[in-house]
């Protein structure tokens, strides 16, 4: 009887275990999230990981739905678009997604990043958490790039030229790299259809597949928290850390208020301010590409402009662009440049939280600098906080090393 | 077979060459992908020289054409015009045109141009490549003797296109290759062989 029984397949485990003989199923979900072990006393700062994975979520789905009508020609996309913001059945809302997400998308990494400032994320044993990490805001640069010159707008077609250009500083190689990058003499429809599929091939991918590394990493080495204290090293006796609690089903749960809040917040702009007074989507570029005409006034959207800034107060192309690239590069030497052997900011001197502050006002103001023209005071200013731009990672292996800490705790405590 | 019958020399060298053959088909089957996405023979054809009437052009009249995507200048300046270039030249960062690649050899000249009073110049700026200004009156500062001004970084240019010191632009602007066909007609890139 037996024996007829399981030769007709009747199922020894049930449905789960048929399918976790063939797929790792409940392996991964137990190593993943119903036994992987976060920090007990996660803060405010924690939600944006998880946010920025929404967002990602939010700009895939809109991204594939505005390629169904969106046209990568130089003759059809300005009125490609305006055809999704008014014929299409909800165009307009999928089109405003996509555009406030991506600056949500900036929003919630450029403060996901503070966040490993505060608690010394970047620092050993999550030096390679911190480079994915990078290596993913340099394919979200390159993606906002791109896709900000396929509406084919004034902005696009002059942003584009101008970011382009700065690989003509590169001597000797520039001008054919320039040319080799356009794909023609000029930006032209050749250069809109090989951004198109970098903006919905390419660097979606790149992205999506380093999210994937970014969290294998994480999860190998463990999440760290607001004290910077390493909970692996206390253990129960089942070997789950004192401090930790699985992270499905209470971080989870947790998460899901964030998530609504921000998504009320994403929502209050997306219907009530879409273009933000043209900080998301800048008033030139509801004008078609003119190649006769610069418009008076150029910038990039905002997420850029700090590191234009930067560009625009060197006197001298090459050595703006080498800046320029040096501001955006350095941030990924940052494991090795902070010699403090404590992680969490509550635990450093007062020279850190300084430089800290110092660091995130001179960001705030260059954004902002780099959106005025680039005359007068405005360039002194810029000058000045690009030197505290640099000053703070060229001078961390100094003043990081004479930082006055405080002890660290062994477990985990509450504040407030 | 054990491991110590292992010919371990062999087998790195297999190794090795397994690893250079593959990674030299890799290398070879990239070269027309990459070579896709040089400028095609479209754009290449679409790139061909441009005639451009100047009859018409009265002094001190400019107009605007584009050649291979990118807009060029055509300017006829007048006797004032051309008698200006002198005052600023002490002011520039290369007044001879001493940069060869931003002008033909037959531009470099006083007034980088064929005809002196005939200026042929791309309406790129050297720096970002935005299209400068044409601010052709003197003043209101007094080191400006009309030219060019690009609006994104502040770069400015005399009425041949020659760059000022202290501006972010590194050179002059790019002349490009022209010709005349007849006394009233130029080409633009190209100056050799039949119109």
């Amino acid at each position: 009887m037996a024996r007829i029984e399981s030769e007709i397949g009747t199922p020894q485990g049930g449905f789960m275990k048929w399918i976790d003989d063939r797929f790792p199923f409940t392996k991964t979900m137990q190593k993943h999230a119903t036994e992987y072990y976060a920090s007990k006393n996660f803060n405010f700062w924690y939600y944006f990981g998880v946010l920025a994975m929404v967002v990602l979520i939010i700009q895939l789905v809109t991204g594939i739905f505005l390629t169904m009508n969106y046209k990568p020609a130089a003759a059809d996309a300005f009125a490609s678009v305006e055809y999704i913001m008014r014929d299409v059945e909800w165009g307009w809302l999928i089109r405003y997604m996509h555009s406030t997400g991506a600056s949500f998308f900036f929003i919630v990494v450029y403060l996901h990043m503070f966040r490993a400032l505060l608690y010394g994320s970047h620092k050993k044993p999550r030096e390679l958490i911190w480079i994915i990490g990078m290596l993913i805001f340099f394919a979200m640069m390159a993606e906002g790039f791109a896709g900000y010159l396929l509406p084919w707008g004034q902005m696009s077609y002059w942003g584009a030229q101008v970011i382009i250009s700065l690989f003509g500083a590169i001597p000797v190689v520039g001008e054919a790299l320039v040319e080799y990058i356009r794909g023609d003499y000029s930006i032209s429809d050749i250069t809109l259809n090989r951004f198109f599929a970098l903006h919905v091939v390419v660097l979606p991918l790149a992205l999506i597949a380093l999210v994937f590394v970014h969290l294998v990493a994480l999860h190998e080495v463990g999440s760290n928290n607001p004290d910077g204290v390493e909970i692996k090293e206390k253990k129960d006796a089942n070997g789950i850390p004192l401090d930790g609690v699985a992270f499905h089903p209470y971080h989870t749960s947790k998460d899901l208020v964030a998530i609504v809040v921000f998504l009320m917040i994403f929502s209050f702009v997306l219907f009530f301010a879409p273009d933000l007074g043209g900080y998301f989507l800048e008033h030139a570029n509801f004008e078609p590409a003119n190649t006769m005409a610069t418009p008076e006034h150029i910038a990039p959207v905002w997420y850029f402009t700090p590191y234009y800034a930067i560009l625009r107060a060197v006197p001298n192309k090459l050595w703006g662009a080498i800046l320029m690239g040096g501001s955006v590069l350095l941030p990924l030497f940052l494991p090795w440049l902070d010699r403090c052997r404590v992680k969490s900011i509550r635990y450093r001197g007062w020279i850190y939280k300084s430089a800290l502050a110092l660091f995130a006002i001179s960001f705030l103001v260059l954004g902002w600098l780099g959106l005025q023209p680039a005359t007068g005071l405005y360039v002194i200013l810029a000058r000045i906080f690009s030197v505290i731009y640099f000053g703070f990672f060229l001078l961390m292996p100094y003043y990081t090393s004479i930082d006055k800490t405080k002890p660290v705790p062994d477990r985990v405590v509450y504040h407030g | 077979m054990t491991e110590d019958d292992v010919d371990r020399n062999r087998r790195h060298f297999l190794a090795i060459a397994t690893a250079v053959t593959g990674g030299a088909g890799i290398a070879l089957a990239a070269i027309p992908f990459l070579s896709s996405l040089q400028p095609s023979a479209r754009a290449l054809a679409l790139g061909a020289p441009v005639e451009v009437p100047v009859g018409s052009l009265e002094p001190g009249e400019m107009i605007r054409v584009i050649w291979r995507g990118r807009l060029v200048f055509v300017l006829r300046r007048d006797e004032e015009m051309l008698s200006r270039l002198v005052n600023v030249t002490d002011l520039l960062r290369d007044p001879d045109s001493a940069v060869v690649e931003q002008q033909p050899r037959y531009a470099v000249n006083e007034y980088r141009s064929i005809k002196p009073e005939l200026l042929v110049v791309e309406g790129s700026c050297t720096h970002l490549g935005c299209a400068p200004l044409a601010e052709f009156q003197i003043g209101p500062d007094e080191d400006w003797f009309g030219g060019f001004f690009c609006p994104c970084h502040g770069s400015r240019f005399d009425l041949a296109g020659r760059v000022y010191k202290g501006v972010p632009a590194p050179t002059n602007l790019r002349i490009p290759p022209y010709r005349f066909i007849r006394d009233d007609v130029i080409m633009i890139g190209a100056d050799t062989g039949a119109a």
